[in-house]
């Protein structure tokens, strides 16, 4: 395979890697380093993110550098300002940022510092999900040694920069993922989204200016910083630059954790990096971003992985988290489990999101059974289309019906073959498992 | 009963990490379920919503909205196995099948002996190392039923041996 140069995973395997002597050896902290003894300016560094064409990795894409221009000038609005640190990676199929916290969570420390400093914040929270134990523990070390190092708190360096950075563990709730659920989170209440406009840059945490950024979106500004906008775009294509980490699971020989170039196909992911498809079977389809992003079917394997090439495929590119199935999965198998997660996580705020999950959950189980009727596939479209996009308070409304409306287009066949069985056709063979019973054992 | 001064000590410093006081709610109930028992009484949250100036109402429905939170007391150890798509397209079922089987706990449910509550719980981030379960707060990762096996053999051995060791 094609050797690709890496930098996020660059330190990930060195004995020692979460500590602060390894990463310290390892050009940790440097960029921090010289922004404060260079005397750079909070501008100058949102200048070189928003050069380097950095997206965000929390599955929308929007660049970094302009989000952290959104911040407004603290000359004219002297409100404290915070960033939040989305760790909570919940999207099915998403593995990756607990990568970095594990083994490299000092570079996660200097990427937050970093863009603390350019957006003038005075506090950070790193919102981790309650379940990675492990990486709390490794953030928490890592915290304790920047702060005995002078890295992180008060007068950073002997600079006048001061930041604090805090921890704060979630408590298992996908929607305090999307960023107005995590600040409500964040503030002791249940994650409810919040309706934008106001906007976070503008009324945030506890109505102040506030950004949220991804793990891996603040992880890669070390890099850029030291090695300069221009390297950056040297990786990827014109419109999503640099590498990303890829997880890559189901029905694949090695599972795992790859980092890659935007625009390699995902063939070469698949093929490469994780050995084909398992036990010598073919391809049938994938989901190329997590569990929201549409199914596309094995035809698809040759797009190329970066925003607009997935996009321009009928998907979407997520957060890299790439789910094979193979010839013996059943479609309506994997709609049915992931419907299921949407109306499990939905809120309920919004009669669409809160009634359309619940029922195109109960549709594809009964899909499943072989009790489907046939005007069911219909249904599942216009439900579908009821729910997004943009009719909802958040994106959790839209991440049901998108996949759903993939399965449909893409594989309307195999479920009015469910139908008109009244069975799974593939069942027999099928690697997956069975259907719980019924939607409260589902639910246990 | 109040919370413990120990307790309390630590979520005096807790709330100096936030503008507002409410927002060391999440982590102190964490925090209350990992002291006490493993789950959430009325009184624990009676006790927090004092601490934080709070309805108990108010606290209740706070903590009933997120899942890692339990309003009944676990068995010993508890057992997630996530049932997400991930885990699902590599056997997740059988694992899960193979769990309550081994425990005899229903998923939702505390086996006879109250040794084992079996959950069922959403994508754990452990995809590419799929099947997956959570035993007490470890993640046991790239599961086989030989692999399940061993796990639960080792939790039984560690009983056995605090059994042994306590007159
Ligand atoms: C339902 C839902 C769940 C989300 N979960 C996550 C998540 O777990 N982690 C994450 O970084 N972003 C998640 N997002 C995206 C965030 O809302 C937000 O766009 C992101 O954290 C911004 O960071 P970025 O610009 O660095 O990508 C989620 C969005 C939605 C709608
Ligand atoms: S779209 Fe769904 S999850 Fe999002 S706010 Fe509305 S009900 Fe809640
Ligand atoms: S789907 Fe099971 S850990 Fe992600």
């Amino acid at each position: 395979m094609k050797a690709y140069p890496k930098y996020l995973l660059e330190r990930v395997n060195l004995p020692g890697s979460h500590t602060l002597a390894v990463s310290r050896a390892h050009a940790g902290y440097s960029a921090l380093e010289s922004i404060l003894k260079t005397g750079k300016k909070p501008e100058e560094v949102i200048a070189v993110v928003k050069d380097s064409g950095l997206r965000g990795r929390g599955g929308a894409g929007f660049p970094t550098g302009m989000k952290w221009s959104f911040m407004p000038d603290p000359a004219k609005d002297p409100r404290r300002r915070y960033l939040a640190v989305n760790a909570d990676e919940s999207e099915p199929g998403t593995c990756k940022d607990r990568v970095l916290m594990e083994r490299d969570p000092h570079g996660l420390i200097e990427g937050t510092l970093i863009a603390a400093f350019a957006m003038r914040v005075q506090a950070a929270y790193i919102y981790v999900r309650g379940e990675y134990r492990l990486s709390y523990q490794r953030l928490e070390l890592a915290l304790q040694e920047a702060r005995r190092a002078g890295l992180v708190g008060k007068n950073i360096l002997g600079s006048d920069f001061s930041c604090d950075i805090w921890l704060h563990k979630g408590a298992g709730a996908y929607i305090c993922g999307e960023e107005t659920g995590l600040m409500e989170s964040l503030e002791g209440k249940r994650g409810h989204p919040r309706p934008k406009p106001p906007f976070p840059a503008g009324f945030g945490l506890w109505g102040s200016p506030t950004t949220v950024n991804n793990v891996e979106t603040l992880f890669n500004a070390p890099f850029i910083m030291n090695r300069g906008a221009e390297w950056f775009r040297s990786l990827g294509t014109k419109a999503s630059t640099g590498n990303f980490l890829c997880g890559i699971s189901g029905h694949v020989e090695r599972p795992g954790v790859y980092e890659l170039p935007f625009g390699v196909t995902a063939r070469e992911i698949l093929e490469e990096c994780a050995g084909g498809v398992w036990k010598k079977r073919k391809l049938k389809a994938f989901f190329p971003g997590g569990s929201s992003t549409g199914l596309l079917p094995a035809s698809a394997i040759d797009t190329p992985m970066d925003h607009d090439s997935v996009k321009a495929a009928g998907s979407m590119f997520g957060t890299a988290a790439m789910i094979m199935l193979d010839e013996t999965a059943c479609v309506v198998e994997a709609s049915r489990v992931i419907a299921r997660f949407y109306d499990h996580e939905s809120c309920g705020q919004c009669s669409q999101c809160r009634e359309g999950t619940q029922w195109l959950a109960q549709i594809f189980a009964r899909i499943e059974r072989g009790q489907g009727k046939r005007e069911d596939i219909d249904l599942l479209v216009s439900l579908a289309r009821g729910m997004a996009p943009g009719k909802t308070i958040c994106a959790l409304s839209d991440a049901a019906a998108i996949p759903t409306l993939a399965v449909v287009k893409h594989f309307r066949a195999e479920l009015e073959e469910h139908v008109r069985l009244g069975r799974c056709p593939l069942r027999h063979e099928s690697s997956g498992p069975g259907a719980p019973a019924s939607m409260e054992e589902a639910h246990a | 009963m109040a919370l413990s001064a120990r307790l309390k000590a630590e979520f005096d410093e807790l709330v100096t990490h936030y503008p507002e006081r409410r927002a060391g709610l999440i982590p102190a109930l964490h925090r209350c379920q990992e002291e006490l028992g493993g789950w959430l009484s009325p009184q624990t949250l009676e006790d927090c919503a004092q601490f934080f100036g709070l309805d108990p109402v108010e606290v209740y429905g706070v903590a009933t909205f997120y899942p890692m939170f339990r309003m009944t007391p676990p068995g010993q150890h508890t057992i997630s196995v996530c049932h997400n798509i991930s885990c699902a397209l590599r056997g997740a079922e059988e694992v899960l099948a193979h769990v309550c089987r081994r425990t005899g706990a229903k998923p939702g449910g505390t086996s006879p002996d109250g040794q084992f509550s079996v959950l069922r719980v959403e994508c754990q981030g452990a995809c590419a190392n799929a099947p997956m379960l959570d035993l007490d707060g470890t993640y046991h990762e790239d599961l086989d039923l030989a692999k399940v096996d061993q796990v639960l053999d080792l939790v039984a051995q560690s009983a056995r041996a605090k059994q042994g060791a306590t007159p």
